[in-house]
């Protein structure tokens, strides 16, 4: 009983010094005077910009990661094809490289004497950079989501669609999909959650351009790099209320994906 | 690269078309291609000059810090996140729920966030009177806090599938706690802890956003190889900087082979049970 409670209270304490109280802090430090100077801090004309350059880059990153996804899945879980296992490591790369890496990977292929270096439009410290480094890093999530769920549900109920006559198209369309589609959203918010917090890897290749390519996280560290330090824990806050949404959302999903 | 897009082919029963299977491997392997491989090939063309990673001295000093953070932030989650999941599982009070909804907060709070929520409490003006800034210290608490849910989360489902009969069995044989721990729960877990930890392990070697305003990036003390390399591409040292990613990039991989032959060897062990 002691050694229970003990141990239960050691975690306890852990969890509140590495990760609560940090983030209560900031919660309290940007709400101390009141809602207003959080609130003038993230409508500047630079952190509006910011945000929408965020949502754009997730909402082209997020549905082309998800259609690749899916049909990912299909291919790892349905197919046989020689390579399967360099897919599947390749995949889940990054989830295991550092970000700067990624960035500069990025760079190397589309700087001047780059492979890809004389593109007619601008790839480099502009949005298609940014984009293609958000696809990267948020690569796995729906893969690794879905890729379990096809193979519980098996393949019983799609050989009953294809005797009764039904094509390839319309098995997956009335058959896999609906049997999939929570662990395709819950794998939606995770890539989502991603692609807007992503940091290292769009600070490479994006050249940091205040009003031009500053995305949410980099206005967080440029609003601390020039003491605004209310700036800072402000979108910073912004930021930390969208990760706690993501958490509420998986925890609503997580149950239905389980009794499907 | 390896993925021929030509020999997909379906299992018997369900046929998918010839051109829908020739366009999807044709997708998977063009965008792969783009995103993830010529990127690659890319740096690994230009890390030509390897010798750099392994005689530059900042570089060497900087990687070698990074490994043993690693390994130190390997081994605290080891302990800790066996403890949390078993705390999670066994131990019941009243907000568990909480608890389990917010270890998942890293994984989706912005790693620079991760890193200024430090700093406003073990940061020069912190609330907490312990200052880590620019602390090697620092650093270490940084990159416990990103990858706090690894091992939580591989040893929590197979602990809830452990049927607690044999260690009740071990107990009414006479064994203490600790010697049932020891010889029945921990063997079954150790597959689940060791891939947790090989995760957090390849976390903490990457990381750069939760360490980059933590660790004041002073060389041979506390520059983490990631933060060298963005310093390299900042002074427009190119190779220098992918001499050094190019080792990351190997010991990503060599890392994610140890998860798989992980996940293999707990698969066949619950194949003979």
């Amino acid at each position: 009983m002691i050694a229970r409670i003990s141990l239960r209270v050691g975690v306890l304490v852990y969890l509140a010094a590495i990760l609560l109280v940090p983030v209560g802090l900031v919660f309290w430090r940007t709400f101390e005077h009141g809602v207003g100077p959080a609130w003038d801090a993230v409508t500047t004309p630079d952190a509006k910009h910011a945000f929408w350059l965020t949502l754009k880059i997730a909402a082209i990153a997020v549905p082309l990661n998800t259609v690749f996804g899916v049909l990912c899945a299909l291919a790892i879980v349905r197919h046989r094809f020689p390579g399967k296992g360099v897919l599947n490591a390749v995949v889940d790369l990054p989830l295991a490289l550092s970000p700067v890496v990624v960035g500069l990977s990025i760079v190397l292929l589309y700087s001047r004497d780059g492979w890809l270096g004389s593109l007619p439009f601008q790839v480099l410290f502009a949005t298609p950079a940014m984009v293609l480094a958000t696809i990267f890093v948020s690569l796995p999530f729906v893969v690794r989501e879905v890729v379990p769920v096809l193979r519980e549900i098996g393949t019983d109920q799609e050989e009953a669609a294809a005797t009764l006559g039904a094509g390839a198209f319309s098995t997956f369309r009335r058959v896999t999909l609906p049997a999939i589609r929570w662990a395709v959203a819950y794998g939606v918010i995770l890539t989502t959650a991603r692609a807007i917090g992503e940091y290292g890897a769009v600070r490479v290749v994006s050249g940091n351009i205040e009003g031009k390519t500053q995305t949410m996280t980099l206005l967080v560290q440029d609003s601390y790099d020039n003491y605004d330090i209310t700036g800072a824990y402000a979108a910073s806050v912004l930021l930390a209320m969208i990760a706690i949404a993501t958490l509420l959302l998986m925890t609503m999903f997580r149950p239905r994906e389980e009794s499907t | 690269m390896a993925v021929d897009a030509a020999a997909v082919r379906a299992p018997a029963a369900v046929r998918t078309p010839r051109f829908a299977e020739v366009a999807g491997g044709g997708f998977i392997v063009g965008y792969l291609s783009l995103v993830v491989l010529l990127p690659l090939a890319a740096l690994a063309a230009e890390a030509g000059n390897f010798e750099h990673a392994v005689t530059n001295r900042e570089a060497v000093s900087a990687l070698k810090l990074t490994l043993g953070l690693a390994l130190a932030v390997a081994l605290v989650n080891a302990v800790v996140g066996t403890a949390t999941a078993w705390v999670l599982v066994r131990d019941d009070f009243r907000g568990k729920r909480i608890v389990n909804a917010v270890i998942d907060l890293p994984f989706a709070l912005p790693t620079i966030v991760a890193g200024l929520t430090l700093l406003a409490l073990y940061g020069p003006r912190g609330s907490s009177g312990i200052n880590l800034a620019y602390t090697r210290a620092g650093v270490l608490v940084a990159l416990l806090f990103v990858t706090l849910p690894f091992v939580v989360r591989t040893v929590q489902p197979v602990l809830l599938e452990l049927d607690t009969e044999m260690e009740e069995a071990a107990a009414s044989l006479g064994a203490r706690s600790t010697s049932i721990f020891r010889r029945i729960v921990f063997p079954n877990l150790l597959p689940a802890i060791l891939s947790g930890v090989a995760l957090a392990f390849a976390r903490a070697v990457g990381e750069f956003g939760a360490v980059v305003l933590i660790s004041g990036n002073l060389p041979f003390k506390t520059e983490m190889a990631s933060v060298y390399i963005y310093g390299r591409i900042q002074s427009n040292d190119a190779s220098g900087a992918a001499a050094l990613s190019l080792v990351l990039l190997l010991i990503s991989f060599a890392t994610l082979l140890l998860v798989g032959a992980l996940r293999r060897w707990a698969t066949r062990h619950d194949r003979q049970d």
